[in-house]
């Protein structure tokens, strides 16, 4: 399932952070899921938001409710990968968050970490627009500004 | 948390990767490295030189012309105006062709400053002699250099070697960024652990003598924890005939690396340690300890206490104080006294290594407004077994660096001594989980070089104790997972039952309303939730008002964000008003966003989030074109009953007379209306607004996207129209009462064409267009089917005083 909403967080508002965003979570809970799987389905997630040769990079990450956890990197769509001012030179961009459903999780949500595993996974969708559309101000998006939204 | 690349190689020594492969592979075994900055990127061709000769500049007062021995065999030449060189002195020295990284004010220079050969005031320059601030340091890391002029290498150095070497500068920093759960490699140790396991190499801990005389601690130093939960374990040792003087160079550097401005040899050994294992430490002279004795209690409600920042500030009883027979000399895991602390007199010092609770220290923090180096490692919970490694490593350093003559013994006040834990692991199941294919040993392998021991009897996982993340099976498949390599896992897709998503009816109600208003030429927006308690008084909102009880905020960012919204209309008037003061021409914009309407005020229990479809206009269009939105909206929602429109809708923040709510099946769905003069005015809006708010949480209960087929009408329609003069007061509303009252079987529908007030129409009253359509399913209609409903039609708007125009 897929899960989008409004969040909030306590980041005074500047050109990249700002209290209210929006984050959308996806999970999978089935038998057999595995890490193998989030890969899979991440690494496609990232080729329809950013292009076929986009390419995913898992870091070892911690996140209270997932274990293993990782972030991901995609190649930066704007140099392919070979490093620009774009992605600060690493020719990577960090776009989400991702791991395996914690047992305790699982288990709190009546689900039998024993016979059932799952992923799960965490988007910023203005850290993501931001991206995909080289706007250079978070700020623009909460502006309204009738010039800005008509160019989507 | 920062780490030089030459003290991580004191603990890895075979440690041989590029900074750039360093923090690759770093960052792929869990310890992310956030980048590096090479110390000496700027500095090129800098060697020691010496002084031979110094002469005046015959054309300059404030130049020299010095000789340098650079180790080439022959003496260079250097112009120089620096007024602290004398003859014989070692000094750094870039040749022709080198590069500094900035200038004597410490700004630094992209790419560094190029020196060539060249002439001042006529006279032969070789080089340059620089100062500290040139070579990319400053006086704070460097204490031994001159505030002004050419820094002055001791005797330790070479003619001809490096100077960038010299003074340590050929070093890379790392910054890394470690998750809350590793508080292990918040210590340069725990993290050259990582770096030896991640390269494949052996990692070398400093070996911790036993230090001390005959003497015993306890006879010099008491200590009583009164609060055990909060103080876990506490350390202590004394030094006595204490020598205040610099530490040595390595150590210097070390700590300049980490941003540690070097002190003196006590101060810097504390930070040492607490850089090297993680663990805080605090030292206090003995002789200012009254009694002796150090009780480890709360603090007092309203208690007072100077920090030795020399701020005064005040208690609360949770915060946890250091205190010895007569009073406060620290406020644990946070700050010491300045009652106590250590000066350049101190003769007999106690040294602290404790482990306090985590959560108290970060509330601690918090409630004094202090948050220090220590705290902050303090906040994550440490593991209290280190803390004796600690204060032994730092009695070890005392004794080496002849900083003191070290007590023997330790007191040592320690409860329940924290174990490591064992796992109960099961390979298959890490590789069913990881999607792998990873033999036994090759993960036991992984373990070991972590310091995590397998016991083979009883298939467990053995932890120490500084690992306090690793609980569960889950845990340890991410150990084997980033040391196979995520990246070596493959990629595959969920092999289970597939199911197709879909939208849930609510989401596909909203998508509907999203729909609607972008095809009628509304864009979406978005708005905060939070806002400033004014603007109930920007919308004229009453004070006794229900919408001004809302969900306030324990931590606002400030007053604008200091409550979440129980009306959507800010947001949107605030936008329009962004909009008109751009001079942006017909702007329509809408937002689908929640309002948080709490149960009780104050807050005991989640508030009701409703999702208001807020639309807002100004510039072509006016009252009707929004109402034409919301029946489009509702038509395609499937509410297919008629809407009705009461004007009696008392929203203050609308024009008294241009406003309604919107009513469909006797509830109120949501209103629409002119925005009040006077809150135009307040938004700064000089154009007519029109806004609309629709309830969602209603619409979406009356919503239906089932449709059946009703057939096609056969046979022709009738149309009439009626042209009437009415009373301003009579709403186009109770006209149309009368059309489904009195239309008869044959009135198919009615459409409202023209509706005009103005110069040619008498003051009070409007003109109002409707075209009637009649059509019968079976037949033909002839006039005499339709004309008795019409007629009566006529009658019933002549009795309301209308005025029918021919």
């Amino acid at each position: 399932m897929i899960a989008p909403g409004r969040v909030f967080r306590s980041d005074e508002v500047d050109a990249t952070h700002s209290p209210s965003f929006h984050q959308i979570e996806g999970l999978v809970i089935d038998k057999n899921i595995t890490f193998a799987d989030l890969k899979g389905t991440l690494a496609e997630f990232a080729k329809e938001l950013f292009g076929e040769e986009t390419k995913v990079k898992f870091r070892p990450h911690h996140f209270p409710f997932t274990e293993p956890s990782a972030e991901v990197d995609v190649t930066c769509f704007k140099c392919g990968g070979k490093g620009c001012r774009f992605c600060k030179g690493s020719g990577w961009i960090e776009i989400l968050g991702c791991g395996m459903v914690h047992p305790r999780v699982l288990k709190m949500s009546g689900i039998d970490p024993e016979e059932y595993t799952g992923f799960a996974f965490g988007v910023g969708l203005e850290r993501i627009a931001l991206l995909k559309y080289e706007i250079d101000d978070m700020r623009l998006l909460y502006e309204n500004d009738d010039r800005f939204l008509k160019q989507f | 948390m920062n780490t030089s690349l030459s003290w991580m190689k004191a603990y890895v020594p075979d440690l041989d990767v590029t900074a750039q492969e360093y923090m690759d592979a770093m960052t792929l075994s869990g310890s992310k490295v956030e980048g590096f900055e090479k110390l000496d990127a700027d500095l090129e061709k800098i060697v020691v030189g010496q002084i031979d000769k110094i002469e005046k500049h015959p054309d300059a007062d404030k130049l020299v012309v010095c000789q340098v021995n650079v180790g080439t065999g022959e003496d260079i030449q250097i112009v120089t105006g620096a007024p602290n060189v004398r003859e014989g002195q070692k000094v750094p020295v870039v040749l022709d062709g080198g590069r500094v990284a900035g200038g004597h004010d410490g700004k630094k220079t992209p790419g560094g400053i190029k020196i060539k050969k060249g002439k001042l005031r006529g006279v032969p320059s070789n080089g340059m002699m620089c100062s500290i601030e040139e070579l990319g340091s400053n006086t704070d890391m460097y204490p031994e250099a001159p505030e002004e002029g050419i820094y002055i290498f001791g005797d330790d150095v070479t003619v001809g070697e490096s100077a960038i070497s010299a003074l340590g500068l050929d070093d890379v920093v790392f910054e890394y960024e470690i998750t809350s759960n590793r508080v292990d490699c918040f210590g340069v140790l725990g993290l050259a652990r990582e770096a030896a396991a991640t390269f494949g190499k052996e990692f070398k801990p400093p070996v911790v003598t036993a230090t001390g005389n005959d003497e015993d601690v306890n006879d010099y130093v008491k200590v009583t924890v009164q609060d055990t939960e909060l103080c876990p374990r506490y350390c202590a040792r004394v030094v006595k005939n204490i020598k205040i003087a610099p530490s040595p160079k390595w150590m210097q550097r070390r700590l300049a690396a980490q941003g540690i401005r070097p002190i003196n040899n006590i101060v810097d050994i504390t930070n040492y340690v607490m850089e090297e294992y993680g663990q805080p430490m605090h030292a206090y002279d003995l002789d200012l300890i009254a009694g002796r004795e150090i009780v480890v209690r709360r603090a007092e409600k309203g208690e007072k206490f100077i920090t030795l920042d020399g701020q005064e500030r005040t208690m609360d009883d949770s915060v946890l104080m250091i205190c010895d027979g007569k009073k406060a000399v620290g406020v644990a895991g946070i700050m010491g006294g300045e009652n106590s602390m250590i000066t350049d007199n101190v003769q007999t010092m106690l040294f602290e290594a404790a482990c306090f609770d985590g959560t108290n220290i970060r509330l601690s923090s918090k409630k004094i407004g202090l948050r220090t180096d220590a705290s902050s490692k303090f906040e994550k919970g440490l593991d209290p077994n280190n803390a004796i490694e600690a204060i032994n490593r730092a009695c070890q350093l005392i004794e080496e660096l002849g900083a003191g003559e070290v007590v023997g013994g330790v007191v040592d006040v320690y409860g329940k001594v924290k174990e490591g834990r064992r796992i109960p692991f099961d390979a298959q199941k890490v590789n069913a989980l990881l999607g792998t294919d990873i033999a036994k040993e090759t993960m036991i392998g992984y373990f070991k070089k972590i310091e995590l021991d397998y016991d083979d009897e009883k298939d467990e996982v053995v932890v120490p104790s500084w690992r306090q993340d690793l609980e569960c099976l889950a845990d340890m498949a991410e150990e084997v997972a980033r040391f196979y390599g995520y990246d070596n896992i493959p990629t595959s897709l969920p092999s289970g039952e597939a199911t197709t998503g879909k939208l849930s009816f609510k989401l596909k109600v909203e998508a509907l309303a999203r729909d609607t208003a972008e095809f009628c030429g509304f864009s979406q927006s978005m708005n905060y939730s939070f806002e400033s308690p004014k603007v109930f008084d920007k919308l004229l909102i009453p004070q006794d008002d229900e919408m001004r009880k809302t969900v306030v905020i324990s931590n606002p960012l400030g007053e604008d964000f200091s409550i979440m919204r129980t009306i959507s209309l800010n947001g949107m008037l605030t936008s329009l008003a962004t909009n008109y003061n751009r001079r942006n021409k017909n702007v329509r914009l809408y937002e689908l966003g929640n309002i948080y309407l709490p149960k009780q005020v104050p807050v005991t229990e989640l508030p009701e989030e409703r999702m208001q479809f807020t639309l807002g206009m100004y510039g072509d269009g006016d009252f009707y074109t929004m109402k034409g939105v919301i029946e489009e909206f509702f038509d395609k929602a499937g509410l297919h009953g008629k809407e009705t429109y009461d004007p009696a809708a008392g929203k203050p923040f609308l024009h008294p007379g241009r406003q309604a709510n919107v009513i469909y099946d006797g509830q109120i769905v949501g209103y629409l209306g002119e925005i009040h003069p006077q809150v135009a005015d307040n938004y700064e809006l000089k154009e007519r607004v029109y806004v609309a708010v629709v309830d969602m949480p209603v619409i979406v209960s009356l919503a239906s996207f089932e449709r059946k087929y009703e057939g096609i009408a056969r046979f022709p329609a009738v149309s009439r129209d009626i042209s009437m003069v009415m009373p301003k007061e009579i709403l186009v509303g109770e006209v149309e009462k009368v059309f489904d009252a009195k239309g008869g079987q044959y009135l198919e529908g009615y459409e409202l064409f023209d509706i005009y007030e103005g110069t040619q129409i008498k003051s009070g009253f409007k003109s109002v267009a409707y075209s009637l359509t009649f059509r019968a399913k079976d037949k033909t209609l002839e006039e005499a089917d339709y004309a008795p409903a019409m007629n009566k039609i006529l009658k019933a708007l002549e009795e309301m005083g209308i005025e029918l125009r021919k």
